[in-house]
């Protein structure tokens, strides 16, 4: 409960000082969001007497595990909103930089709602506030042609995709006769077997929130909107969105649909997730633009990730969080390296990174980390978040899962290609017009810095993934 | 005991490694060499803090009502869990020997840090050079300090990596790489028997920690129920091939063979890795693990006879050899074979396990005083520019204070009394002729061989006849001279610690007894050595040379070390490199390579082919999510049907 209430109070101390100080003050809006949503992010650390609760008949509901991944989903956010803060600052931002908080911080309620929702309901209203302001965030670059097309070519597939989902709701509803996980689950579970109006609305609502993830063949917007938005609201979509739908698809396969795992969704997903990480990589083998690049690259982790939920075991569900995590601090170097670049220089190509190594060596550290971590290299975070999820699918037990490991292994071969393809660009290529050397902002300094201690803190240190078994398994 | 001291005696080094390592290029080298001394110097005050905490505060912790020293576990951090039991820990485990160790390693560290303050004064890559001192000096900590065996192998293979890193310091000198590479390589492949050892050991008794092994080891016997492979039982398999990790790191045959090739680093580094701490790894591997030895002494057997042949073979190559640091490598070869012998032939109802006492004792002696014999050398290379003795002689007259103390060394390595090497080697001696009369003629021959050999060098050093120097040799500053008059002391000295009262197998108290008779025949024999060495060696004369020539072969072979590394070329070369790894390159050529590339070229063709998926039009985009859904939906149906 204190993590959503704190959001609602630091929200509305944002949007109060946002209305009511001068333009003058107003410069500050950007840090002083970052500092309540600091020490938000910090109370959310703290010990609470009250861990599981519920509210609204059950609608609602919260335990140690969400509150876990609402603390890792806060402290992404925060090192967004640190990042944005340079970009935020810009001419054409500065006279609406406050709005970029606020709906930041609505979409992040949004997530909260879709997390902890108990009722279909609940998770299409939570949906919703996490689809409909993020739109507005693409298009927050207004002077800028992408960022218009971009935000058009989201909200219109967003709502086809949440159309699609609540036809598949409907159905749901038809067969069970509630919209409550619980009741849906019971009543499937008495139910003689799977029929065929069941397996067409799972589709549609794996449909529904694989959109959010961007699982192929649900994918299509995502290079788009990514090329297109602003950078930091790329590095949000692709991270904090990314990571609460697919806790919140998890949590509702699970709980809602758990006892149909082998007849009905296995397979599905099981398709899903070769087309993701085969479809993703082999896009992303051929970009030069590093937005869609990594817009490619977050299509194949998100397919990683999935490897937790078709785990179905305690592992697979402490596996997923350790990897969004992880994925926190790796995709948030990369997009900060991109950002800072972006900010000084106004360049994205990967041609451009030539050389980089030479005159900004920091910067291509952090990015080689970056890219070292995303493909899974020991002993940086992602490494290991590979392993534990590769290891969680593995206990599943199946054959197919041996089948479906080894193809997410080919894949991370292909993947490596690409991310040191980066790195040979930075450190190996050279070139003459190399981006001359530049001192990027202590906002953006600051940040890298967090994201680096987590890639190298998080391969070293064990008791985090240790801290989130415990939690998961209770 | 707090945790902060032991947390810092590893975290100072460690910290001084990523110091020195990142930013020493920015410092100028005295400044990164005194911080890092002073590192080490605050490193070893507090372990000899720690140290004499355990021994002599007589906390109940440390030593119970009856005066039997405990294990104490000061700090045990989960790492990585395999399974339940199967955890990886980083640990501080307090006991006897670890305690021992401490002290060993940071005096004789702290002596190396200082003498290569001179020594290696001007050399290119100063800080570089510190930084790897502390390196090693955390991985060897952490080595002795293990509270369970994978952690002791993680810190194994680093302190490979740092000797590695150390032997080829003066990276432009291709002797020096190669050397480099020759120890890793041999070291690494001899791990790889360790590895199995511990994944072979821990199947079985599903534990890494060494207390749950050795407080049980008839548990650990029993875990294996019996099991065999190949006519031996498999806890006997394990043992072995975990000391075959040991063989490596102390160069017992045929794995020595990286020892006198790692000659190549510079001398303050032989003195501290291989001839005080890391070299006797090997050992100290086999007394953690003793408890567990003893209940299969088959394994202890395959000890004695591997170190007492080796400490003959290497006693008998010293004899030969010119280069002095050659002649010390040997020796030390042979040293450490004196202290597998000792863990070989103790027993409990032999004096209590007397060996494993002696084993310990020697290791202590040892370190100290071949440290000593080792920056000695490194003061007389300073000095004439020559590893070789055939460019010295007569350098006792410039060189008083390195004579003394050599001689002290020399002395305590023969085991002439009141040097420490003799109450030590006595020890060992005594426990060898209880367990075999065979061996103990053995071992007391090669107590006499190696006295010949080091006054061999000791005469021809500092007697003979003076070459022509170019320029007068001369004692070194005190930052060199120090290290050698102090260890001087500890070797004059240390012989009269009552070390059974510290160091026993089982923390009870053990009253050393000197065996007189065995005490008499060993100072004879070492004085017969030392006699033979003088009458040939005193002088300038033809004799060595005849010498050599009555026993012609002999002293060709041992010249030649047995042509051990010839043995080796040739397997590597010959067989190994032409009959397994070139088919082997030939199908990586052809075979993985094809089909990589082919992976590689359908990859690409296929990134090209789909690239119309992503149109760009939206229209396109909500009509393939339409057809995906459709799809998903459609064949779940049929499969289910």
């Amino acid at each position: 409960m204190k993590q959503e209430i704190g959001l609602i109070v630091v929200f509305l101390l944002v949007f109060l000082f946002d209305t009511f100080m001068s333009r003058k003050q107003q410069t500050t809006i950007g840090l002083l969001s970052c500092f309540f949503f600091a020490i938000f992010t910090a109370y959310g650390f703290c010990p609470s007497v009250l861990t599981s609760w519920d509210a609204f008949h059950g609608m609602y509901a919260t335990s140690p595990v969400i509150v876990n991944i609402k603390n890792i989903l806060n402290v992404g956010a925060l090192i967004v909103m640190i990042q944005a803060l340079r970009w935020a600052d810009q001419d054409m931002v500065r006279v609406r930089r406050g709005e970029f908080y606020e709906l930041l911080l609505v979409t992040l309620f949004g997530m909260y709602l879709m997390i902890s929702s108990r009722h279909f309901l609940m998770f299409v209203i939570g949906l919703e506030t996490a689809s409909l302001p993020l739109a507005a965030m693409v298009a927050f670059d207004k002077h800028r042609y992408e960022s218009h097309e971009a935000a058009i070519k989201y909200i219109l597939t967003a709502v086809f995709s949440s159309a699609i989902f609540m036809m598949g709701l409907s159905f749901v509803y038809g067969l069970a006769g509630s919209l409550y996980y619980m009741d849906i689950a019971a009543s499937l579970f008495v139910a003689t077997g799977v029929n065929t109006l069941l397996i067409v609305a799972l589709a549609f609502v794996i449909a529904g929130v694989g959109f959010k993830l961007s699982l192929v063949p649900f994918h299509l917007w995502t290079a788009d909107v990514y090329q297109g938005a602003p950078t930091p609201v790329t590095s949000y979509l692709s991270v904090i969105s990314k990571g609460a739908a697919a806790f919140a698809f998890l949590v509702i396969l699970w709980q809602v649909f758990g006892c149909v795992y082998s007849q009905a969704w296995e397979w599905m997903l099981y398709a899903l997730i070769i087309l993701t990480i085969t479809v993703g990589n082999l896009f992303a083998l051929r970009q030069k633009n590093m937005k869609r690049f990594l817009a490619f690259s977050s299509i194949s982790q998100a397919g990683y990730i999935m490897l937790g939920v078709i785990a179905y075991n305690a592992m697979g569900l402490s596996a997923l969080m350790y990897y969004i995590l992880v994925y926190i601090f790796s995709n948030l170097a990369a997009f900060g390296v991109i950002g800072a670049i972006e900010n000084a220089t106004g360049k994205v190509s990967m041609d451009d990174y030539n050389g980089l190594y030479k005159t900004n060596p920091r910067l291509s550290f952090t990015m080689m980390l970056a890219m070292f971590s995303l493909a899974g290299i020991p002993p940086f975070a992602g490494f290991f978040s590979k392993f534990f999820i590769f290891t969680s699918a593995l206990n599943q037990g199946s054959v197919a899962m041996y089948v479906l490991v080894l193809v997410a292994l080919i894949n991370t071969i292909i993947s490596l290609y690409y991310y040191l393809l980066v790195v040979k660009a930075m450190f190996i290529k050279n070139d003459d017009c190399v981006i001359p050397r530049f001192r990027s902002a202590s906002s953006e300094r600051f940040a890298l810095w967090v994201c680096v201690a987590g890639i190298i803190g998080l391969g070293i240190v064990s008791c985090f993934y240790n801290h989130l078994l415990t939690v998961v398994v209770g | 005991m707090d945790f902060v001291l032991p947390l810092l005696i590893l975290a100072i080094p460690l910290g001084m490694f990523l110091f020195l390592g990142l930013l020493g290029m920015k410092m100028s080298p005295k400044l990164a060499g005194v911080l890092g001394t002073l590192g080490l110097g605050t490193v070893l005050v507090l372990a000899y803090i720690t140290a004499f905490t355990y021994y002599f505060s007589g906390d109940p912790a440390f030593i119970n009502a009856e005066g039997v020293r405990q294990q104490l576990i000061v700090f045990n951090v989960d790492w990585l869990a395999f399974t339940q039991n199967l955890v990886i820990r980083l640990g501080f485990l307090l006991d006897p020997i670890s305690a021992m160790m401490l002290i060993v390693i940071t005096t004789v560290s702290f002596m190396v840090h200082l003498y290569s303050l001179g020594y290696m004064h001007g050399e290119k890559g100063f800080q570089r050079y510190y930084a790897f001192l502390s390196l090693f000096s955390f991985s060897m900590l952490g080595l002795v300090v293990a509270t369970n065996i994978f952690q002791m192998y993680i810190f194994w293979e680093l302190v490979g990596a740092s000797s590695y890193l150390l032997i080829g310091f003066y990276y432009t000198k291709p002797s020096a790489v190669s050397a480099s590479k020759k120890a890793f390589i041999v070291t690494r492949f001899a791990d790889l028997g360790f590895l199995i050892g511990i994944l072979i050991l821990s199947f079985y008794t599903d534990t890494f920690n060494f207390i749950d092994m050795t407080s049980n080891p008839g548990g650990v016997l029993a875990s294996t129920g019996g099991a065999t492979f190949m006519g031996a039982s498999v806890l006997t398999w394990a043992l072995v091939l975990i000391f075959i990790g040991g063989m490596g790191k102390s160069a017992m045959m045929p794995l020595h063979i990286w020892l006198p090739d790692a000659m190549e680093g510079p001398t303050p580094v032989s003195a501290l890795i291989h001839a005080a701490t890391m070299v006797v790894a090997g050992v100290y591997l086999v007394a953690r693990m003793f408890p567990v030895y003893l209940v299969e002494p088959h394994a202890l057997e395959f000890v004695l006879i591997v170190g007492a042949i080796t400490a003959l073979y290497a006693a008998a190559v010293a004899c030969t050899q010119v280069d002095i640091k050659r002649v010390l490598a040997f020796s030390t070869i042979s040293q450490i074979a004196f202290m597998m012998v000792a863990l070989g032939v103790a027993r409990p109802d032999i004096h209590e396990a007397l060996g494993y006492m002696a084993s310990m004792f020697h290791l202590f002696t040892h370190a100290m005083f071949k440290a000593l014999l080792f920056m000695c050398a490194g003061a007389l290379i300073h000095a004439v520019h020559s590893n070789d003795f055939t460019a010295m002689g007569g350098l006792r007259k410039y060189m008083p204070i390195t004579h003394i103390t050599f001689l002290v060394g020399c002395l305590a390595i023969s085991g002439i009394p009141p040097f420490s090497g003799f109450f030590s080697k006595d020890e060992i001696l005594v426990a060898v002729y209880e367990y075999s009369t065979f061996w103990g003629i053995w071992m007391t021959l090669v107590a006499g061989v190696t006295a010949f050999y080091m006054f061999r060098i000791y005469y021809r050093i500092f007697w003979w006849n003076e070459p022509h120097y170019h320029h007068r040799p001369h004692d070194c500053d005190w930052t060199m001279s120090f290290p050698l008059i102090f260890l001087a002391a500890v070797s004059i000295v240390a012989g009269f610690i009552p070390f059974g009262k510290f160091v026993t197998w089982q923390g009870h108290e053990y009253i050393i007894h000197m065996n007189w008779g065995i005490a008499g025949i060993s100072v004879a024999v070492a004085c017969i050595g030392i006699f033979f060495a003088w009458h040939v060696y005193r002088k300038e004369s033809d004799l060595p040379d005849k010498m050599a020539d009555s026993v012609h072969w002999l002293w060709e072979a041992a010249y030649h070390r047995f042509y051990w590394d010839e043995l080796y070329l040739f397997v590597t070369h010959k067989i190994i490199f032409n009959g397994i790894c070139r088919p082997i390159a030939w199908f990586d050529r052809h075979v993985v390579d094809g089909t990589m590339n082919g992976m590689a070229y359908v990859t690409q063709k296929a990134s090209y082919a789909i690239r119309g998926l992503q149109s760009g039009k939206v229209q396109m985009y909500v009509w393939i999510y339409l057809i995906g859904v459709m799809l998903l939906g459609a064949i779940t149906a049929i499969c289910w049907m």
